[in-house]
Parts: C-alpha cells; sequence; structure tokens
C-alpha cells in the first residue's frame, strides 16, 4: 500500500476478551475495556499512553464513541471504520498511517459482541434490500452457499473438500483451551449435520459466540522498548468488491485477489514465505477461495488442496490454528481475532498448536458477504 | 434537478403491469442492475430504462432449510440481456434447479399488499 513503510508499525500487545458464552448484562463495550486491559498488560503501556482508538461493533452505533467515554480518554486519532469482520485489518492499516504522520502514538484497536448472549436478531439490526430481501435468502450464510455452488459447478469442489475445512479447524480447535467447541469432528458428521443452505450444514458454518478483543499497535521504535517482542506489520492491503451477493463480480474469484497482491508487495514477500495463514472462515468455502486467491494454491484447486488434513495440525500448511471461526469462537466481527492468533504464533505462545519456526503470518480479514478484503502480513524481528 | 421518481420506484411500476426493468448505461454500453441514479461503470447519468425478455439461466442456487416451513430456492439468474439478480426459481423442487436452467421470468404478487417481485419458472424444452 502506497504510503505505509514496511515494517514501520507493530503489534506490540494481543488480548482476547471473555469469549463463548460471557456473563449476563455484559455489553459488546465491557468485553472491549476488558481486551484493552488485557492487551496493555500484555506489553506494559497503560491506558494513559493511549492516544489512538479504533473499534467496530454491530451493537453500538456510535462505537468509538461509547469506548472513549468508557475509558475516559478524549483520543488525538480515532476511527470506527465498518466494513463487517475485515474492519480491524484496515483498522491496522489506518492506525500505521496515522502513526506515521505522528497524529497518534499509541493505538488500540477493539471490539466486542454478545450476539449469542443477546441472539443475533438483536445483535445485527436487519436490513432491507429490496433486489434480495423478497427471495428470502438466509443472509449470510446464502450468499456464500450461492458462491460455494459457482466453484462446485466450474471445478467441481465436492462437499467432502467443504467439510475437510471444518474438520481442520476441529482438529486446530482441540488443541486450544478456550475454543468453543470441544468433541472430535468427521467429514461425516459435517455432511450429516442440519441443513441450512444447500451445500452448508451447520457444520459448514461459523459458530454464534460472544467474544471480543484489543490489540495495541504503535511505531517500530517505540515498539523495541516494550514487554514482548513486536511483531511487525509488513504489509496491508484492501478491497471492496460489491456489499450484496447479487453484485458480486466473480462468484469463484474475491476481493482477497487485490488485498493479498497489495499486501504482498508492501512486504516483499510471496505465500511461499508465509508460515502460518489466519483465513477468515465464516463458511466453509471461505478458506477454499482465500487460499486461492492469496495464492497457495491456483484458482479451482483450492478444494483438492484442503483434503486430506492438509491444512490441519499434521499438515503442511497451518491454517487457523486457533480453530477458526468454525470451531474457536465467532463473534459476528470475527477479524480481531485473526490478528490476535497470528501475533500469537510470531511470539511462539500458542502451546499445543505452535507452528514451529514461525516468522511470517497472513491474517484475511473478510467482510460482508465475501465483499470487503482486507489482507494484513506480520513478522517478527527476522523479518525486518 | 430534483429527482421525480426514485429508480426503486420506477422498478416496482414496470412489475405492477408484468414487467422485469433494467437500466442500460448509454456510456458504458453495458446493463446496469439493480437500479440506480449513475451508471457504476462510468459514473455517467445517462441511464436509459429497458424491459427485459424475461429470460435467462440460472447462475448460481441454493436450496435454504429454513428452521420452520419447506425449503426453499434462492438463486442469482442471468438475464440474457447480461444483467444478473436475485430471485426464486419455483414450479420445480429447489434442489432440483441446476446452474445453467434456461429460465423464464413472471411477476409473484404477494398477498397482505407487500410489492412484487420476479421469479423464475423453467422453460419448456424447445
Amino acid at each position: 500500500m502506497d504510503g505505509l513503510v514496511r515494517g514501520g508499525a507493530a503489534v506490540v500487545g494481543v488480548a482476547e476478551s471473555d469469549l463463548g458464552q460471557v456473563a449476563q448484562g455484559l455489553s459488546p463495550i465491557d468485553l472491549m475495556a476488558q481486551g484493552i486491559d488485557r492487551a496493555l498488560a500484555d506489553c506494559g503501556l497503560a491506558l494513559k499512553d493511549v492516544d489512538g482508538l479504533f473499534c467496530a461493533a454491530t451493537q453500538s452505533r456510535l462505537s468509538v464513541l461509547a469506548l472513549s467515554e468508557y475509558l475516559g480518554i478524549d483520543p488525538s486519532f480515532l476511527g470506527s471504520t465498518i466494513v463487517g469482520g475485515s474492519s480491524f485489518e484496515y483498522h491496522v492499516a489506518h492506525a500505521m498511517v496515522a502513526i506515521a504522520a505522528g497524529l497518534c502514538q499509541v493505538a488500540v484497536i477493539a471490539y466486542g459482541s454478545t450476539q449469542r448472549s443477546v441472539g443475533r436478531r438483536q445483535a445485527s439490526a436487519r436490513e432491507i434490500n429490496p433486489y434480495e430481501t423478497p427471495f428470502k435468502p438466509f443472509l449470510p450464510a446464502s450468499a456464500y452457499a450461492l458462491a460455494a455452488s459457482r466453484h462446485m459447478h466450474e471445478f467441481g469442489t465436492t462437499r467432502e473438500q467443504l467439510a475437510a475445512v471444518a474438520v481442520a479447524a476441529r482438529d486446530w480447535a482441540l488443541l486450544n483451551p478456550v475454543a468453543w467447541e470441544k468433541t472430535p469432528l468427521t467429514i461425516a458428521d459435517v455432511l450429516a449435520a442440519r441443513m441450512v443452505s444447500y451445500p452448508f450444514t451447520v457444520r459448514d458454518c461459523c459458530l454464534v459466540t460472544d467474544g471480543g478483543g484489543a490489540i495495541v499497535v504503535t511505531s517500530a521504535e517505540r515498539a523495541r522498548s516494550l514487554k514482548k517482542p513486536p511483531v511487525y506489520v509488513l504489509g496491508c492491503g484492501q478491497s471492496v468488491t460489491h456489499a450484496s451477493i447479487s453484485s458480486m463480480p466473480d462468484l469463484t474469484v474475491t476481493g482477497a485477489l487485490k488485498s493479498g497482491r497489495t499486501a504482498y508487495e508492501m512486504a516483499g514477500l510471496g505465500p511461499v514465505d508465509v508460515d502460518v495463514a489466519e483465513l477468515y472462515d465464516a463458511f466453509t468455502i471461505n478458506t477454499i477461495l482465500f487460499l486461492e486467491d492469496l495464492g497457495f494454491c491456483k484458482k479451482g484447486e483450492g478444494g483438492a488442496f484442503v483434503a486430506g488434513g492438509r491444512i490441519g495440525p499434521k499438515g503442511s500448511l497451518a491454517v487457523n490454528t486457533n480453530g477458526g471461526g468454525l470451531s474457536y469462537c465467532h463473534p459476528g466481527m470475527y477479524g480481531l481475532l485473526l490478528l490476535i492468533e497470528a501475533v500469537r504464533q510470531l511470539r511462539g505462545e500458542c502451546g499445543a498448536r505452535q507452528v514451529e519456526g514461525c516468522d511470517v503470518a497472513i491474517a484475511h480479514g473478510n467482510g460482508g458477504v465475501l465483499s470487503s478484503q482486507a489482507t494484513v502480513i506480520l513478522g517478527t524481528q527476522a523479518t525486518v | 434537478m430534483a429527482i421525480e421518481k426514485s429508480p426503486l420506484q420506477i422498478y416496482l411500476e414496470h412489475l405492477e403491469r408484468g414487467e422485469l426493468a433494467y437500466q442500460f448505461s448509454l456510456d458504458a454500453g453495458r446493463p446496469v442492475f439493480f437500479p440506480r441514479v449513475l451508471c457504476p461503470f462510468t459514473g455517467s447519468t445517462r441511464l436509459e430504462w429497458r424491459i427485459s425478455s424475461g429470460q435467462g439461466s440460472v447462475h448460481a442456487t441454493t436450496t435454504v432449510h429454513p428452521p420452520e416451513g419447506p425449503p426453499y430456492n434462492v438463486a442469482l439468474i442471468d438475464c440474457d440481456e447480461g444483467f444478473r439478480l436475485m430471485s426464486r426459481v419455483v414450479d420445480v423442487a429447489p434442489e432440483l434447479v441446476g446452474i445453467g436452467m434456461r429460465v423464464s421470468m413472471r411477476v409473484h404478487r404477494p398477498c397482505g399488499g407487500d410489492a412484487p417481485y420476479p421469479v423464475f419458472a423453467p422453460m419448456e424444452r424447445a
């Protein structure tokens, strides 16, 4: 991305809030605050150091105002770009710009959701689209199902291959103590589960949980004096191709193609350099599409690529190592949790699910119905 | 100059007459759907309303299984004039709707006064 300097900023603190099903009465902003408190402790900074504030939420219309009030701060720079689950990958680029321009020094990016506790209907206002709503698509699942139908038609992708994505996510989740799902899953289980929107059963669909968290971003220079090894932002890219699925230009090619290229170019890296890939898995087709569009395999070969446990804990490419939106946590806009896991992998903090020799990670966020794509490439000190 | 009638209103008035209307961008030389006040390909406001033949092909399809009630189809239809819209393929079991299937439009008028919308039925094989 022009104007951003490779490695100019670093993620120095990360933390999840409570996840899964949180205590009754907790608000999304409570969860943001908990995440911020933990993320600041992770890097040894305090709330008084924070002068940049970013957040997005579906349960708070003016979320960054609510969060500023709650924290008792008047940030020098703030942003609440909301483009669905990839919002936080956009925020990383925006924080990096603000820090480079001297508009703020320590930026916090936060998220919180209680969609499981309050119910999805309460968590997201229903929007009427006169050109789609009459047909009662079960959104977002049906939109992704339409994309999957094209992928199956054009490339022969099978339901078993889609299921392999869910199984790999579950295998990773079993290594993650805070993952929502605790029991093994087979391809047969996925196929036999309740059908939601063909070809997706409920096991092809992300979880509906509460959750949130925060990350702390500062300049590379300041990062080196903090508690934990800095994780540098090497590349950022973004793309918006549509808002509604009926306007998606090509149902089998996502904006990840462009966002990935932009991020790789800035990082001076390619898919072959990536040690761990955190790819927004709202539905099983997502992982396949993003593996293709981010260059881990050719277009149309994603189904074959994920088969046979290749992206699972014993596979050749570590993908969605926390268990993903499918089996770890999906509080509505999951993108922040991708960044947290990528940072932890690069720091070597992931215990049983740690990927050996992890120097480059990709966190790829997806928002809307394959609508907004944002890629962040992160690296250890060895990469700068 | 103020907009006298919204693109949606014009679209719905055509549906009331049994017609599926779309816009054609004179500057881009291609159709535009959903209807709007400027062309997303050129930024031009020279958008001409045209009436579709109502014939097209299924581009993508899913069967929705609601918690209550029978499964139903949701599809994206490529109309022969070169624009795509979301719709429902009717007169056939939802799981039998296939990509590439030739379909023809008719206007569905929901009871209870909701706005009419276009649905598609499989065309007879020639």
